[in-house]
C-alpha cells in the first residue's frame, strides 16, 4: 500500500511540473527591464511658438516654414488679414538624440536665429519611473533692419539672447502639458525704454483629438516693463500630421517667430480679434546612410 | 527500500531519454518590410523573447511593439502612434506548435523542415496563422528561420487614403531566432 501511495505521489509530483507551464515565457520576461521612454508628447518639436520637450532624432532635419498673415480684425479690405505675411524658415537638425540645432530667418525686422537644443531628462515608465522630461534650449537672434535716423547699429546693438527651460509630461496618451519659463536679453529694443531683460513664463498643451490631430495651446506672460502696445503672445491652433509632414494651423497675436520677437515684440489684444492666422510647415529628412 | 531507489532512478532514466530541453532566447530578431513604387518601409526588433518546449512542441514568441527600429524616426513614431497604438497593445505574442518537434535533437548537426501553427495576437486581435519554419541545428544550438505575410486590416490596423499607395498591402514578415538556449530555471 505504501508502495503504491508513493508511486501515485511521484508520479502527481512529475505531472504537477508541466501542468504549471501554462505560459512558458513567463520565467525569462521576468528577467526583463519594464522601463521605457515616453516619446511623443507633442508632435513637433515647437508647440506653436515655443520649443516643445520634443527633440528632432539623430541624423534628422527638419525643415520649417511658418507663415503669419495679418490681424483677421483688419477685415475685409485686407481680406482678414491675409493680404499681409510674414514668415520664417528655418533648418533644425538633430547632431544626437538628446541634441538639436537650429538655423531661421525671418522676414519681420529682417532677423537671423540661431539656437541649440539639449534633453536633460527623459520621461519613462516602468520600473524607474521619470514623471517629466525637461529639455533646455539657448539662441542667439540678430536683425538686419535698417535704420533711418543715419546712425548705423553695430551688430551688438542688433543682437538679442534667450535662454529657455522647458519642463513637459505626456500625463495619457492625449494630453501633454509643459511650463516653459524663457529670459530674453535683449542689447538695444526696439522701443528704446523697453527692458533689455525680460523673463517670461510660458505654459503649452496638447490635445489629440484624433490619430493624425491634436489641438494645441501656447502662452507666455513676459514680466518687465515693455511699451503700452505689447501684449502677451497667445496662440491656439492644432496640429495635422499627414505622413512626413507636420501641419500646425493656427491663430495667434504674435507676429514674430522667434523668441525674441514673440516674447518682446508681440502685438494686439487676441479675444479682441487681434489675431493672425498662421500655419508652421514642418518637413522631416534623413540625412546620411541607414542606421546600422 | 532498494525497490523505490529502482524506481526513482528508473523514472529519473525515462525522463532523461524522452525529455528534450525547454530552450529559449532573448535576442530573436523579427523585421518586416513593405515595398511600393512611392516608399519602403522596413523595421527590425532584435529583442524578441521566445521560449520553445522541445518536447511537447509548444512554442511562444513576445515582442514590444516599441522595440521596433526604423530608420526614420518619424516613420517609428507614425507606427507606434497612428498604426499600432502602442501604448493600448504593448505586445504582440505568438502561441503556437511545432509539428513534430520530438524529431528534433540538438545532438547532432541536421536541418529540419517543420510547420508550425497557432495563434499572432497583436493590436487587439488574435488570428490563427500557419508558416514554414527551417531549423539548423549546429554545436548544439538551434536556429530558426521562418517568414510570412501579414494583411493589416486582418489586425485592425487601419491605413488612410491618404497614405494607401505608400503601404504595401501585405506585409512581409521574417523570422530568425539566430541560436537557441536551454533553458537552466524550470
Amino acid at each position: 500500500m505504501k508502495k503504491v501511495l508513493l508511486l501515485i505521489l511521484l508520479s502527481t509530483a512529475v505531472h504537477f511540473t508541466y501542468a504549471q507551464d501554462t505560459s512558458l515565457l513567463k520565467d525569462i520576461e521576468e528577467t526583463l527591464p519594464v522601463s521605457e521612454k515616453v516619446t511623443g508628447a507633442f508632435k513637433s518639436t515647437r508647440v506653436i511658438n515655443a520649443h516643445s520637450v520634443e527633440m528632432l532624432s539623430k541624423r534628422n532635419l527638419d525643415f520649417r516654414i511658418l507663415h503669419r498673415f495679418g490681424f483677421v480684425s483688419d477685415g475685409i479690405k485686407q481680406l482678414f488679414g491675409l493680404d499681409a505675411a510674414s514668415m520664417r524658415m528655418s533648418f533644425d537638425y538633430g547632431i544626437t538624440d538628446n541634441f538639436t540645432v537650429g538655423i531661421g530667418r525671418s522676414t519681420f525686422r529682417k532677423e537671423l536665429d540661431a539656437f541649440v537644443k539639449t534633453r536633460l531628462l527623459q520621461q519613462t515608465k516602468g520600473t524607474k519611473e521619470i514623471p517629466l522630461s525637461i529639455v533646455i534650449a539657448a539662441g542667439y537672434t540678430v536683425h538686419t533692419e535698417e535704420y533711418f535716423d543715419g546712425k548705423k547699429p553695430t551688430v551688438a546693438d542688433r543682437s538679442a539672447y534667450y535662454i529657455q527651460l522647458v519642463a513637459g509630461r505626456k500625463f495619457n496618451s492625449k494630453f501633454s502639458m509643459q511650463l516653459s519659463p524663457i529670459f530674453v536679453h535683449t542689447n538695444v529694443p526696439f522701443v528704446i525704454t523697453d527692458d533689455r531683460k525680460i523673463f517670461a513664463m510660458g505654459g503649452g498643451a496638447r490635445y489629440k483629438v484624433s490619430k493624425r490631430t491634436a489641438l494645441t495651446l501656447d502662452y507666455h506672460h513676459p514680466f518687465g516693463e515693455l511699451a503700452d502696445n505689447y501684449t502677451d503672445p497667445l496662440s491656439i491652433g492644432v496640429d495635422i500630421e499627414t505622413g512626413g509632414h507636420v501641419f500646425q494651423l493656427h491663430f495667434s497675436n504674435a507676429t514674430g517667430m522667434n523668441e525674441r520677437a514673440y516674447i518682446t515684440q508681440t502685438t494686439g489684444n487676441f479675444f479682441k480679434g487681434d489675431m493672425r492666422l498662421g500655419f508652421n510647415l514642418s518637413r522631416m529628412f534623413k540625412v546620411g546612410k541607414k542606421r546600422a | 527500500m532498494n525497490f523505490y531507489i529502482l524506481l526513482f532512478s528508473l523514472l529519473l532514466a525515462v525522463n532523461d531519454v524522452t525529455a528534450q530541453p525547454k530552450v529559449f532566447t532573448k535576442t530573436g530578431t523579427i523585421s518586416f518590410k513593405s515595398k511600393t513604387a512611392l516608399e519602403n518601409i522596413e523595421a527590425v526588433n532584435n529583442k524578441v523573447l521566445s521560449v520553445w518546449d522541445m518536447a511537447s512542441g509548444t512554442i511562444e514568441f513576445s515582442l514590444l511593439i516599441k522595440g521596433f527600429e526604423f530608420d526614420r524616426a518619424l516613420m517609428q513614431e507614425h507606427f507606434n502612434e497612428n498604426y499600432m497604438e502602442s501604448d493600448k497593445y504593448p505586445k504582440a505574442v505568438f502561441k503556437g506548435v511545432v509539428e513534430n518537434s520530438k524529431n528534433v535533437l540538438l545532438t547532432s548537426n541536421n536541418n529540419y523542415n517543420l510547420k508550425v501553427s497557432g495563434a499572432l495576437t497583436m493590436h487587439g486581435v488574435t488570428k490563427q496563422i500557419n508558416l514554414p519554419v527551417t531549423i539548423k541545428i549546429k554545436n548544439g544550438e538551434a536556429n530558426a528561420m521562418a517568414s510570412f505575410s501579414i494583411i493589416p486590416q486582418d489586425y485592425n490596423i487601419k491605413i488612410p487614403g491618404l497614405v494607401a499607395d505608400k503601404i504595401n498591402k501585405k506585409i512581409d514578415v521574417l523570422i530568425n531566432v539566430p541560436a537557441y538556449k536551454i533553458l537552466a530555471t524550470k
